[in-house]
């Protein structure tokens, strides 16, 4: 009796010491931590996500206020790496492979205000006063900013075309899904 | 990417043999051997054999149904119908009903579809619900009857053997006719600290082995025409050498030195090679294509494993076979035997280097 | 000669004889030819003539962009129709740059067609820049550059010249019959080539399916030192360059790396020809021979054909189809690729058009789960899992795809071609080539976006704060000058009192 409290103290001393340890030593840094969630990011500041850029969406994502698939142009890559990293499950059903959109400027309605290119993140976007703009397709990350803020409405999104550069062979239908069609 | 009809990738150009057609040839190698069986023990064989089948092509079936996946592609494969077939070959012949049901049930659904169906199983699915039965109903699993071929006189009519088969009534006494296996009457014997040589020659005689008329499961009696079989799988390309010749040559070569070191306990190589399932499962079992490595040395090593366990669990463990046992044993190395024996890739080391030209660059 | 194994590999059936026996035959000239700037691996061609421009047979039509990279020539004399985007010879059926020409029927040579040269005297370099000009690319399909290959000799202590001969595509023809009909010529082309690589030694491998075209290239080479004609076992895939070489010098190549690493370079026996008339005859490489053939073709044929035609124009030649076909390629049933639409333009390396009949072609049954058999494993000649990488691929791992070899892959189809599941392995290899390109791209541009942002989040930073400067400054300057303004106001007041 004696010998099994005793036994049992100690095993819950040592092992409360040990978890005291690694708590001191493996500790992870917070801010190492949304560092590198950030590194991961887009960092295009578009705030799709609701913050005010990829800084404070880190954050959010390390404080576990955001969800890992709070991240649009991330798309699901960019959720499942986040997933693995943090060592969440994510259901990632939701989240259909997104094909990459550039901006594209409606030339006939384009008035050259020059708030589109006011607001671009990464500058993508050229022009100036009573001129039209035009969109750098290889800047452009899609994010919609400039969407928002054209008075003509003259600024869509397009899908990024394919061509046969970046053409690549389709994954092959899973065999049940070929069964199911056929039937 | 594209939104056209899907684009059909090559080759253009296909070898005929489908999943079907290597199952197809599988049971045409197991056809002689079965029909043997079948005619050595007689009806209730014949019955048990048909219950076994037919419950794996039902239990397959009710298990597609189920999960909602169609039924047709998964039953016209075949392999429900082999597995059935497969375990039916391993039950003492004259086993009531139930074992084979259960055995279909255990071997499809337990053995086979959790694991996600055909081709995902980790083990082989025969050899799961075997050892299920043999473990849960060691009686039954281990009840042999001697040969009654149909025109002997002991042999029961096809009214009577319904007895047997299904359990019911005064059907022709089976006590009268059971007998150990050739194996378990060996282990027995030593264990009593006779002479393996003693023991074995008083009941048996060597030729039974080669022609199969020797107590033992409904399929395995038959040493010639499983190797016949073995050899048809082999021409068929179906299997290939590495694991029934390493296994075999396993088994050989250790009860080859034990039976040196000491012959009267340690039965002869001949004996380990010819009874028990050891050539069923050399060319029939282990060499299950999803089950067994993928490469050519892994399958040797996958054969040599298989041989080594069936001869450790005879000789020194408490069954007097093993093969069901050490084909499960080495299913479950098989991933690691995948992981670390791959073949050698072009143009680079085993280890993965590319290779390093010894000349040419200036 | 001794020959050595090569791993795996596959036996098709070869239905050769479908168009062995047909001599190349002359395409008439076709109305429109749409010629591509991109026929080769590299840069594109950049095009150097304009709508409406009269352009004669041989005349430099687009030229070359870099080292890798080859001229296009108009395969005949007529107008360019225009410049524009046209169904590209690719699975995707996508368009690609294309100058389209109206012939005028009068096939009429330009006047600045190069000089012929001595070929067995001319100098290395010189042959390898004619090959340049003459934009002669790999005819066996792989399209790469042909001066290039040409040149490695700088580089690399090279033995042997390889010329690969195999065919081993079932259904083509068109090596075997150019072999059988000009066997001088190859010949030549083939020791110019030696020539410029400065090897001591030449092997014209051949399958053994070919008897006729060995014994025709023997008696072109007999009198020739260091020349040998080789006859190689037909076993699919003969002709890569790697396993040819393995067959013929036991050596092989280091992964992702050259022939040349080992001394050996791979030429094919069509581009033999075309560099014998580009160095010869002065002539650019405008026209080539292509095999049509299959059970549903009328009267399959081997055909020389301009480039740019398009692929209708040949099977019309070739009496049109006699059944629906089940399938419509560009290229071998091997390693061919499915035709996108009947307007697709021949070029430099399609050397077939096959229509399968449902009867020859895989049939569409149904796709099966992987049993583990490992026949893929035992047909790879790379020595490869491709049941490992396949079942890697569908689940979106990449990376364990990479580390099990899929860079290593050379594509044959060898493990499809076996797998009794009829699991597309060649398509999910592909699929996964090109993801990981796609995966590669996009995370490029994610840090090309992150710098962008990151310069313009400073920019903005700094000019808000020479804002605030400069705000800062005037509002100084104001309270000074109010300041002053208070000072007169007081000495004024002074005064005044």
């Amino acid at each position: 009796m004696i010998s099994a409290i005793v036994s049992l103290a100690l095993l819950g001393l040592g092992l409360g010491v040990m978890l005291g340890f690694a708590a001191k030593y493996l500790k992870v840094e917070a801010g190492a931590l949304v560092q590198e969630i950030e590194a991961m990011l887009p960092g295009s500041q578009c705030g799709q996500c609701g913050f005010p850029g990829c800084g404070p969406a880190a954050e959010a994502v390390a404080n576990g206020q955001a969800q890992v698939t709070m991240c649009p142009p991330g798309g699901r890559t960019l959720a499942q790496a986040l997933a693995d990293m943090l060592g969440v499950s994510a259901d990632l059903s939701g989240m259909e492979e997104q094909a990459p959109q550039v901006a594209f400027i409606n030339e006939q309605l384009c008035i050259g205000c020059t708030k589109c290119f006011k607001r671009c993140p990464t500058d993508a976007l050229v022009g100036a006063n009573r001129q039209i703009h035009v969109v750098i397709k290889d800047a452009c990350t899609g994010c919609g900013k400039c969407v928002d803020v054209c008075p003509t409405e003259s600024i869509l999104l397009r899908d990024v075309p394919v061509t046969l550069e970046t053409w690549y062979w389709p994954k092959p239908p899973e065999p049940f899904d070929e069964i199911r069609l056929a039937s | 990417m594209t939104t056209s009809p899907p684009i059909i990738g090559g080759p253009f150009l296909k070898q005929s043999p489908s999943v079907s057609h290597i199952m197809l040839v599988v049971m045409l190698a197991l056809t002689p051997a079965t029909l043997y069986g079948l005619y050595q023990f007689g009806w209730p064989a014949v019955y048990l054999f048909f219950v076994t089948v037919g419950s794996a092509l039902l239990a397959e079936t009710a298990w597609l149904k189920m999960a909602g996946r169609p039924v047709w592609p998964a039953l016209h494969d075949g392999s429900a119908l082999l597995t059935g077939w497969l375990l039916a070959m391993t039950l003492p012949p004259w086993a009531p009903w139930w074992i084979g049901v259960l055995g279909s049930l255990i071997a499809i659904w337990l053995g086979k579809q959790v694991f996600g169906g055909l081709g995902q199983n980790l083990f082989n699915p025969a050899m799961v619900a075997r050892v299920v039965l043999l473990i849960s109903f060691p009686v039954h699993m281990t009840a042999f009857v001697v040969p009654t071929p149909f025109m002997d006189l002991n042999a029961p009519g096809p009214i009577e053997s319904l007895a047997v088969t299904f359990d019911y009534g005064v059907g022709p006494s089976i006590d009268a006719l059971s007998s150990a296996s050739v194996l378990g009457h060996i282990k027995t014997e030593v264990g009593r600290g006779a002479e393996w040589t003693a023991a074995f020659s008083s009941t048996f005689e060597m030729r039974g082995f080669v022609f199969g008329a020797v107590p033992g499961s409904l399929g395995e009696t038959s040493g010639l025409l499983l190797i016949l079989g073995g050899l048809l799988l082999l021409g068929a390309r179906i299997i290939t050498w590495h694991i029934p010749v390493s296994m075999l040559a396993a088994i050989a070569v250790l009860a080859g030195v034990m039976n040196a070191v000491d012959p009267l306990t340690y039965p002869s190589a001949t004996v380990h090679l010819l009874s028990g399932a050891t050539l069923l499962g050399a060319f029939f079992i282990a060499t299950d294509l999803v089950t067994s490595p993928v490469s050519p040395l892994g399958k040797i090593v996958f054969g040599a494993g298989c041989g080594i366990l069936v001869y450790v669990i005879r000789t020194w463990a408490g069954y007097p076979e093993g093969v069901a046992f050490a084909v499960l044993l080495m299913n479950a190395a098989t991933p690691l035997i995948d992981r670390y024996i791959k073949p050698r890739v072009y143009g680079r080391t085993r280890r993965g280097e590319p290779l390093v030209p010894e000349e040419a660059v200036k | 000669m001794k020959l050595f194994r090569i791993r795996g590999g596959v036996h098709p059936k070869g239905r050769k004889h479908l168009s062995e026996d047909k001599p190349i035959a002359n395409l008439p000239l076709p109305e429109l030819l749409h010629v591509p700037l991109q026929q080769h691996i590299g840069a594109p061609a950049v095009a150097v003539v304009k709508k409406g421009d009269a352009v004669k047979k041989g005349q430099v039509i687009a030229v070359a962009q870099g080292t890798i990279s080859a001229p296009v020539h108009a395969p005949t004399s007529g107008t360019v129709n225009g410049l524009g985007r046209y169904t590209a010879p690719h699975p995707s059926g996508l368009p690609g740059r294309t100058i389209t020409i109206r012939t005028d029927g009068r096939d009429a040579w330009t006047d600045d067609l190069p000089a012929p040269m001595e070929p067995f005297t001319s100098s290395p370099q010189a042959i390898a820049q004619r090959v340049k000009d003459a934009g002669i690319v790999g005819m066996g399909g792989a399209t790469f550059p042909s001066a290039v290959k040409l040149n490695l000799g700088d580089r690399y202590d090279l033995h042997t010249l390889i010329i690969n001969g195999a065919e081993c595509e079932p259904y083509l023809t068109c090596d075997d019959r150019l072999m059988r009909e000009h066997p001088a010529d190859v010949a030549t082309g083939v020791r110019i080539m030696a020539r410029a690589l400065e090897v001591k030694r030449t092997i014209i491998a051949i399958e053994a399916n070919k008897p006729d075209a060995i014994r025709r290239m023997r008696q072109a080479v007999k009198d020739l030192d260091g020349v040998q004609v080789v006859e190689v076992p037909t076993r699919y895939p003969m002709g890569s360059e790697k396993h040819l070489t393995q067959t013929l010098l036991g050596l092989e190549t280091p992964a992702r790396g050259l022939t040349a690493e080992i001394g050996a370079v791979v030429h094919n026996a069509a581009t033999a020809f075309a560099v014998y008339e580009a160095v010869v005859k002065g002539r650019p490489l405008i026209s080539r021979v292509v095999t049509i053939s299959g059970e549903a073709v009328t009267n399959p044929a081997n055909l020389r054909v301009p480039i740019g035609t398009p692929v209708a124009q040949l099977l019309e030649y070739a009496g049109g189809l006699k059944t629906e076909p089940e399938r419509l390629l560009l290229g071998g049933p091997m390693m061919g690729q499915p035709l996108a639409d009947l307007k697709v333009p021949v070029v430099k390396g399609t050397n077939g058009v096959l229509a399968l009949s449902g009867l020859e072609a895989a049939t569409k049954s149904v796709k099966a789960s992987c049993i583990r058999c490992a026949s893929c494993v035992d047909a790879c000649p790379c020595g490869l899992v491709p049941l490992d990488m396949a079942a890697a691929i569908r689940k979106e791992e990449m990376e364990i795809a990479t580390q099990s070899g899929l860079m290593d892959c050379v594509g044959c189809g060898s493990c499809a071609y076996v797998c009794p599941s009829n699991i597309p392995l060649v398509q999910y290899f592909n699929y996964a080539k090109g993801r990981i390109t796609y995966l590669q791209r996009a995370e490029h541009k994610q840090k090309e976006t992150k710098r962008l942002a990151e310069l313009r989040t400073e920019r903005m930073e700094r000019i808000a704060a020479a804002k605030r400067e400069a705000m800062a400054k005037r509002k100084a300057e104001q309270a000074r000058k109010k300041a002053e303004k208070a000072a007169k106001n007081q000495h004024q007041e002074k005064a005044t009192v």
